[in-house]
């Protein structure tokens, strides 16, 4: 799957919980909760997002691993082929 | 006959707009189911009966502004017979200040034949509603028998159903974000200056190894899909909760001066809401629950509260909050109490912490736990059990998972 659409669909779990983000003021690189307001609940309901989204799993193992926006991508595009 | 009125919302709330009736005469209800929607500063607050019966007649219109405690609807109890034949005259002096209720009420009959109009109740007659009204007022739940009629012996007309459904919208219009969330505001200062006014605040801390607690929590969640993630957070209510047995005076609601203890834990899960303010619905019976159904409960409760809808039970029921400001966060909260309850339990940012464990520093992964208490219904020392069992229940989280 084209990693831009990954992407997309990654913001929009990101925005079904932070409506109000401005997408385009985000950076890849950077860890996305320093960067939107996100408590512990709204982070899993993100990754949630991205899980029903792409149907790829994340497992505990993964899960701590995952802060960046690229690095969900990564993940995701990893298992999606 | 009983008469619905409408519950408590929460101790910050005394008023809501009726947005929506779900339930119209001649239906039968059991107790918890909902019979109509009420907007507050806070959420659209699904109001869920306490009896069973049958709706008789509904007394409030949508767009009604309604004081909590007044009654909504006239409610036959199960086995008791609707009045029957003619009509009862209005009692002449009204006992006590709920006039729509001491009006007579007339059986509504299927052929839609007008009851005898009782002479000093004028409300009390069941005009005649003509069918393209009786069915547009079915659209826009409302109820036909209470709105004035203006046609052919004062029978409800189409038109006349329409101008009640525009004046109700008039009447309560979509509130902007803006006003709800200043109203919102209006609701916490008031609670949280009531609170600091009257209620005698102690404040105890206690910081709680975790590694335990986490360390379980890690090896529940390897070898499950991430919808089944447990989230330190319902382990912490769960924790609270099963605590609680051991200071029952921390667990309950002062009214009229005298502490009453809840006879089970419901526990207040301050939530904040994204443009700002703050709403602490109940997770019910918390301790009693698998945290595999905790956990379902409270992402569902987090959901509905920042979506603005929760029921009315939530928001009236919490016998004790508890307020967790989370990762991003400071050490630990000393936290303002909600009246009428009697204490906040507040818990900080996990995180790892120097410690001394068998004689050796380590890091430890840790929260502090805090407790704020009304000072009216319990002393230093209920409070201090209360944090130690906290700690001793943390330290076994196996057997919190059932």
């Amino acid at each position: 799957m084209d990693r831009s659409l990954i992407r997309q669909g990654v913001l929009d779990a990101l925005l079904a919980i932070a409506p109000e983000v401005d997408t385009a003021a985000l950076r890849d690189a950077q860890p996305l909760r320093d960067q939107v307001d996100l408590d512990s609940m709204d982070w899993l309901n993100v990754l949630l997002g991205v899980h029903r989204r792409f149907g790829v799993e994340i497992p505990e193992s993964d899960y701590a691993r995952l802060g960046t926006l690229a690095q969900i991508v990564d993940h995701v595009a990893a298992r999606v082929g | 006959m009983i008469e619905f009125k409408l519950p408590s919302l929460g101790s910050d709330m005394d008023q809501g707009t009726l947005v929506q009736w779900c339930v119209q005469p001649g239906q039968p209800v059991k107790k918890g189911d909902v019979v109509a929607v009420v907007d507050t500063s806070k959420a659209a607050v699904d109001v869920e009966i306490w009896v069973d019966g049958t709706i008789q007649r509904l007394l409030a219109t949508v767009g009604d502004k309604i004081p909590v405690g007044t009654p909504m609807a006239l409610v036959l109890a199960p086995g008791e017979a609707a009045p029957t034949g003619g009509v009862e005259p209005a009692a002449a002096p009204v006992a006590t200040p709920t006039p729509s209720a001491r009006e007579s009420v007339s059986v509504p009959s299927p052929g839609g034949t007008p009851a005898r109009p009782a002479p000093s109740a004028p409300q009390a007659t069941r005009a005649r509603v003509t069918p393209a009204a009786r069915q547009r007022a079915a659209q826009l739940h409302l109820a036909p028998d209470t709105l004035t009629g203006t046609g052919p012996d004062g029978a409800v007309t189409l038109d006349d159903v329409q101008r009640a459904a525009r004046t109700a919208r008039a009447a309560a219009p979509i509130n902007p974000a803006a006003t709800r969330a200043a109203e919102m505001r209006k609701a916490i200062a008031a609670a949280m200056a009531r609170s600091k006014r009257e209620i005698p605040h102690y404040y105890l801390r206690e910081p709680i190894a975790l590694r335990a607690a986490l360390d379980w929590l890690h090896a529940f969640n390897a070898g499950r899909s991430i919808t089944e993630r447990l989230l330190p957070a319902a382990l912490l209510l769960k924790a609270v909760a099963r605590a609680l047995p051991a200071a029952p005076r921390l667990n309950g609601h002062f009214v009229d001066g005298a502490f009453r203890a809840a006879p089970q834990a419901h526990v207040g899960v301050a939530i904040s809401l994204r443009d700002g303010g703050l709403v602490a619905p109940a997770l019910h019976d918390v301790g009693a629950k698998p945290l595999p159904q905790v956990m379902r409960e409270l992402a569902d409760l987090v959901q509905r509260a920042r979506a603005g809808s929760l029921r009315s039970s939530e928001m009236s029921d919490p016998t004790i909050t508890v307020t967790n400001l989370g990762e991003q966060s400071v050490e630990s909260v000393l936290g303002v109490i909600y009246p009428p309850q009697v204490a906040l339990v507040g818990f900080g940012r996990i995180d790892e912490r120097p410690w001394v464990a068998d004689g050796a520093l380590t890091a430890m992964p840790s929260v502090v736990a805090s407790l704020a208490a009304d000072h009216r219904v319990s002393d230093g020392h209920v409070g201090a059990v209360f944090l130690a069992r906290l700690r001793d229940v943390l330290q076994q989280p196996q057997q919190l998972e059932g």
